[in-house]
């Protein structure tokens, strides 16, 4: 935890969240255990496909919505 | 009797956008008591399809249970809805992460989307002109788009000629079992938007309360019903599940074969030469 690399402030599902720099949203949902079949990524309120989550680094004030199906009529 | 079923079901099509749906009833994944309970609520029904809500992912709960897993993907087409969403904006992303959900599934129902803008938490009546809007956004970003709407007729035009691949008026308001409040104007829709284009899906969309409710919205004309409460909160649901799938089936089959004039006098069914007759007539 006590490395040198640059920290940054997200905000993801509302809540705030301290990401090492260079963390790409694949490390992201990995780091959030959410990196699995059934979810959907948008960054400030662009859908970003998952093709792209491999390669898309997180950036300082990067707010995420992280989704996935529920129950609902 | 499954066979006469059967065999008016193959001739009977429901076709909504480019998906064919063997049941004409599709059902809300809401409410349940439990995913198990749900699950076998849907069995019973024998619906094709079912429609789902798009909400944030928990963050601190990775207890990994996931409504997918008891969901049959590979045989259920899902609908993805924008529940809860109050703007045409929101229902516009709300729409698009369902579609990349759905994509990732590889489930058909990638292409379309149940669409809900409310106007009002107390009354969930749609919000008019919202929904309209979205319907444009939606229709224009190559979704198909069943429209959850209001029991005015004009709106249901408006969203039709917005590129609606289905407009779908309430019976009542959601969840409230209220059944078809208001059948004269459920009938100008349907004529309406039926009129030059008798195909076109009309499907009733909240407000039952049990199968004879949905039977009448089947005889009245309407393609098929969509419906939650009504059956994730009877006593037992999964009878519930089945009286609906046969309150669909009647409908529909009495709507086929035509119900009869209504008149104010009788008409008695047996013929009226041959009576016998007294020895002593009075």
């Amino acid at each position: 935890m006590s490395d040198n690399k640059n920290k940054l402030e997200i905000t993801v599902n509302g809540e705030p969240l301290v990401v090492d720099e260079g963390t790409t949203v694949t490390q992201l949902l990995a780091r959030m255990q959410m990196n699995r079949r059934g979810i959907a990524v948008e960054i400030n309120q662009q859908l970003e496909p998952r093709e792209n989550h491999d390669h898309r680094i997180v950036e300082h004030g990067d707010w995420f919505e992280i989704v996935t199906l529920v129950g609902g009529g | 009797m499954d066979n006469v079923l059967v065999s008016c079901e193959q001739a009977d099509e429901f076709k909504v956008g480019n998906h064919v749906l063997h049941s004409r009833l599709i059902l809300g994944t809401g409410k349940y008591d439990s995913f198990e309970e749900m699950r076998q609520a849907i069995e019973a029904s024998g619906t094709a399809c079912v429609t789902i809500a798009v909400r944030r992912e928990r963050l601190h709960d990775s207890s990994g249970r996931n409504i997918l897993d008891y969901l049959d993907a590979d045989n259920l087409l899902l609908l993805p809805n924008t529940a809860g969403c109050y703007d045409a904006e929101t229902a516009v992303r709300c729409a698009r992460m369902g579609r990349e959900i759905l994509r990732g599934l590889e489930n058909p129902g990638a292409n379309w989307v149940k669409l809900e803008v409310l106007g009002d938490s107390r009354t969930l009546l749609p919000d008019p002109i919202e929904t309209v809007k979205a319907t444009e956004l939606l229709v224009n970003d190559g979704f198909q788009v069943l429209c959850y709407t209001s029991d005015d007729p004009i709106i249901a035009r408006r969203l039709k000629n917005a590129g609606a691949t289905a407009v779908m008026p309430a019976g009542s308001p959601i969840g409230s079992g209220l059944g078809i409040l208001n059948q004269n104007s459920l009938q100008i829709i349907l004529e309406d938007l039926k009129n030059d284009d008798p195909d076109y899906p009309v499907i009733v969309d909240a407000g039952v309360g049990t199968a004879s409710d949905v039977a009448i919205a089947m005889e009245l004309g309407f393609d098929g019903v969509l419906l939650n409460t009504a059956v994730a909160r009877a006593k037992n649901p999964i009878k519930m599940a089945e009286a609906m799938k046969l309150g669909v089936e009647a409908g529909r089959l009495a709507r086929l074969g035509g119900r009869i004039n209504k008149a104010k006098y009788a008409s008695a069914s047996s013929p009226d030469v041959g009576v016998i007759t007294s020895r002593d007539p009075k």
